[in-house]
């Protein structure tokens, strides 16, 4: 017995000390986890972007300083003046009237008289009094995968928060068999990306896929079928339509949970004060789900920052560039060209830009006493 | 039986498997696959190994399989934790790769061993052989002769094949029919290795090449040259003309499109070609790939054995690969798997591919027109950005714009790469 009682309380701890060993071995297994798993890679990620690391090399691994930084971040401007005809001075003209310029291509792969340009590639451009001025960057796919990332972001944030207020809304009711509309609406959420996204590759099959079939019984025949996911128009929006839907039920859950933390009190305060629909929303509701809005816009950037699954499955970036992104350049680079560094420098880039806005979220949120 | 008996039988086991492990002298050598999952592979494979460790007692082979999707990345992950297999299992492209990150090391076979071998069953890289395959595969173009004679369209030789004008001119004929959804189905449906082992040849034909083959040092004025630019441009009116379906054409119609009548012809592998003879019989046709102007090329290299550079059995594992190639296993994996034997001697041992049989011809097409893919460690960047040029073309990039920027990308990542070994 005497024993017994020495293990139950160790000599030299104080019942703090003893209460935070306590704490701490508790706390151990999701500390290693995190360390071993997000917190180390993270530090591994950073380090390997200042160097050449590649998956398979027989070269020693070197340190290059901030190389992979300006192979991707590069962006130079160039205006190039339209071509003039010597003699006469005026501007040479092609037969549709318009003036001509001198070929990009003799700028940017010319590395002994223009080293400024070499290697870099047409991002956009745009024509003013005449010239024509390019925007050339060192990585214009990486550019374009940072352009469809944050419109992805931007259009999703809104559409899909603003989504599943709407259904929670409308099931946040008491009525019987409101729990099945709730499950059905929940039910993408279970399934894998990967299933979902196999499964919208049939939807949107152009040329017998269930939308276009759809779309055509509707019309009586008068919709002409379109190849959804090959069409540069339409593959953006195509997967964005089809990333709502998956995960639209979560985020529903989460607003009903905030809505039912609202005391019905105030509902029939409301109600006595002859509050009509739209001001018992603006001056109950929404005030009540503050803090749940912000957790679900932040928590929506963060996710939709990382589309990949989508696009690797649906589309591998395609059709020329419109679905690239981020994560999928990174994904890519790392495994597919075995350029862990550039994949390590993309990843390095992501969460400065994921960081200062969550930042800024967490800024513009902030409570305003 | 009482748990004291249980003890004593478990203890009795694992003293055998202990001491019973000590007392032979055989060496143990591991051998990774890349088929798991395909049981007649397994099974041929399997009783060439039981052959082996039989005809003789210094060494044992164990086999240990891998499903093919994931087979890659467990060979660099074994490499990088220093735990590789004696011999391993190398798909044809990725071999000097592997040569050059010193995961394999050259086979030491003798001298006659690799004598009548296919060109493409041999993995050089400076110039040593690193490896070596049992089979090869070949592609050819899918035709029915009763539709290019009701079209009066000539059915082409391996020693005539059509001209790049010829091709054309019969896919704008078959198109013409209006029978066909589509004249040609390219594969398009299938991303990855199938682009660049499947149309890089024909870029090859068309005088252009996925990087200068002198040097391997640069791709420029080669996949972007006037040559490629050309293949480009016909690359893309394919599409625009619409005579084969585009990028986003369903893997189901690219299997059995052709037989369903969908298309008037297909290029493919031989791997396809016995359900097309059954579809077809006499009526098929499977026709050499044309003519480009420099040469008609396919593309050659399919998985080979090699040694790994960690091997405590080099000896061991080299005398496992010579007796593994000879030709009645060769045969053996024909017959199982559909895939062309190595040697001409193993061919005329098998049902398809023997004179007459009903593949042969994919036999000649292999030894003929069978052209590597750059056989440098550079390609798994180059085969990532030739397919990418050849999507975004056939989804109406600028030619020489998607070309240029492939160009860029090979050529970084050489230089980052201090040249692969090359100009040294």
């Amino acid at each position: 017995m005497a024993s017994l009682q020495n293990t139950t309380k160790p000599s030299g701890l104080n019942q703090d000390q003893h209460e935070a060993l306590v704490g701490w071995l508790m706390a151990m297994p999701v500390i290693v986890l995190l360390l071993t798993f997000l917190i180390v890679p993270f530090f591994m990620a950073f380090g390997m972007s200042f160097t050449n690391q590649r998956l398979i090399s027989g070269n020693p691994t070197e340190f290059v300083g901030l190389r992979n930084f300006q192979d991707l971040l590069t962006v130079q401007l160039l205006t190039l003046d339209p071509l003039v005809d010597e003699t006469s001075g005026e501007l040479l003209r092609d037969e549709a009237g318009n003036p001509t310029y001198p070929k990009l291509r003799d700028y940017t792969r010319d590395e002994e008289t223009y080293p400024q340009y070499f290697r870099l590639q047409e991002w956009f451009s745009f024509q003013r009094n005449n010239s024509i001025t390019y925007v050339l960057a060192s990585d214009v796919v990486f550019m374009i995968a940072l352009f469809n990332t944050f419109f992805f972001v931007v259009v999703i944030a809104p559409v899909q928060g603003g989504l599943a207020l709407l259904l929670a809304m409308m099931l946040n009711q008491k009525l019987p068999g409101i729990n099945v509309f709730r499950t059905i609406y929940f039910m993408p959420v279970v399934v894998s990306m990967v299933v979902v996204a196999l499964l919208w590759r049939f939807i949107y099959d152009g040329s017998n896929g269930v939308l276009n079939t759809l779309l055509a019984t509707l019309t009586f025949g008068g919709f002409k079928p379109v190849d959804w996911l090959a069409n540069p128009q339409t593959a953006m929006p195509a997967l964005m339509a089809m990333s709502v839907w998956q995960a639209v039920g979560f985020h529903m859950v989460i607003w009903l949970a905030g809505l039912q933390t609202i005391p019905t009190l105030l509902y029939e305060a409301a109600n006595v004060e002859g509050a009509d629909w739209w001001q018992k929303f603006r001056f109950v509701t929404w005030p009540g789900l503050r803090n749940t809005a912000v957790f679900v816009l932040i928590i929506i950037t963060m996710q939709a920052f990382g589309l990949f699954t989508q696009v690797d499955i649906m589309t591998r970036g395609g059709p020329v560039d419109t679905t690239q992104s981020v994560v999928y350049q990174m994904v890519q680079r790392g495994y597919g060209k075995y350029d862990i560094s550039g994949g390590s420098t993309i990843s390095v880039v992501l969460f400065f830009i994921v960081l200062a806005i969550s930042l800024l979220q967490r800024y513009l949120t902030r409570e305003k006493n | 039986m009482t748990a004291k008996k249980l003890l004593i039988v478990v203890l009795v086991t694992a003293m055998l498997a202990v001491f019973g492990g000590a007392v032979s002298a055989q060496e143990e050598l591991s051998l990774w696959y890349h088929g798991a999952g395909n049981e007649v592979e397994r099974t041929i494979l399997m009783g060439i190994i039981e052959d082996f460790n039989a005809s003789q007692s210094d060494y044992v082979v164990s086999l240990e399989e891998f499903p093919q999707a994931s087979y890659n990345e467990s060979i660099v992950a074994a490499a990088l934790a220093g735990e590789l297999p004696d011999i391993i299992d190398v798909d044809g492209p990725v071999m000097p790769g592997w040569a050059w990150a010193e995961y394999m090391q050259p086979l030491a076979l003798s001298e006659s061993a690799l004598g009548d071998f296919l060109p493409g069953a041999i993995g050089v890289w400076n110039d040593e052989v690193y490896s070596v395959g049992l089979w090869d595969a070949a592609v050819a173009v899918f035709a029915r002769k009763s539709v290019l004679e009701a079209n009066s369209i000539r059915i082409p030789t391996l020693e005539e094949p059509w001209s790049w004008e010829e091709f054309d001119a019969a896919l704008v004929t078959l198109q013409g029919t209006g029978e066909y959804e589509y004249a040609l189905d390219l594969g398009t449906a299938w991303t990855g290795e199938w682009y660049p082992y499947a149309f890089s040849p024909l870029l090859q034909s068309a005088c252009g090449d996925m990087i200068d083959r002198e040097t391997y040092l640069s791709a420029e004025g080669v996949l972007n040259g006037e040559d490629s630019v050309a293949f480009g441009d016909w690359w893309q009116s394919l599409f625009d003309r619409e005579l084969a379906p585009g990028t986003s054409q369903d893997g189901a119609d690219r299997d059995t499109g052709f037989i369903d009548g969908k298309y008037a012809l297909s290029w493919n592998g031989n791997w396809a070609a016995l359900p097309a003879l059954e579809a077809y019989g006499e009526d098929m046709l499977f026709l050499p790939a044309p003519d480009f102007g420099c040469g008609s090329t396919i593309g050659a290299a399919s998985w080979q054995f090699g040694v790994s550079a960690d091997s405590e059995n080099p000896e061991g594992a080299n005398a496992f690969i010579e007796f593994a190639i000879q030709d009645e296993y060769l045969a053996e994996f024909s017959n199982g798997i559909g895939l062309i034997p190595a040697t001409a001697a193993a061919a005329a041992m098998t049902e398809n591919y023997a004179e007459g049989g009903p593949l042969a011809v994919f036999f000649a097409l292999s030894s003929e027109q069978g052209f590597l893919r750059p056989p440098t460690p550079g390609y798994a960047v180059m085969a990532l950005e030739f397919e990418k040029a050849l999507a975004d073309i056939a989804n109406g990039a600028d030619v020489q714009t998607a070309l240029d920027a492939a160009v860029d990308a090979i050529d970084a990542d050489i230089e980052a790469n201090g040249g692969y070994g090359f100009g040294e």
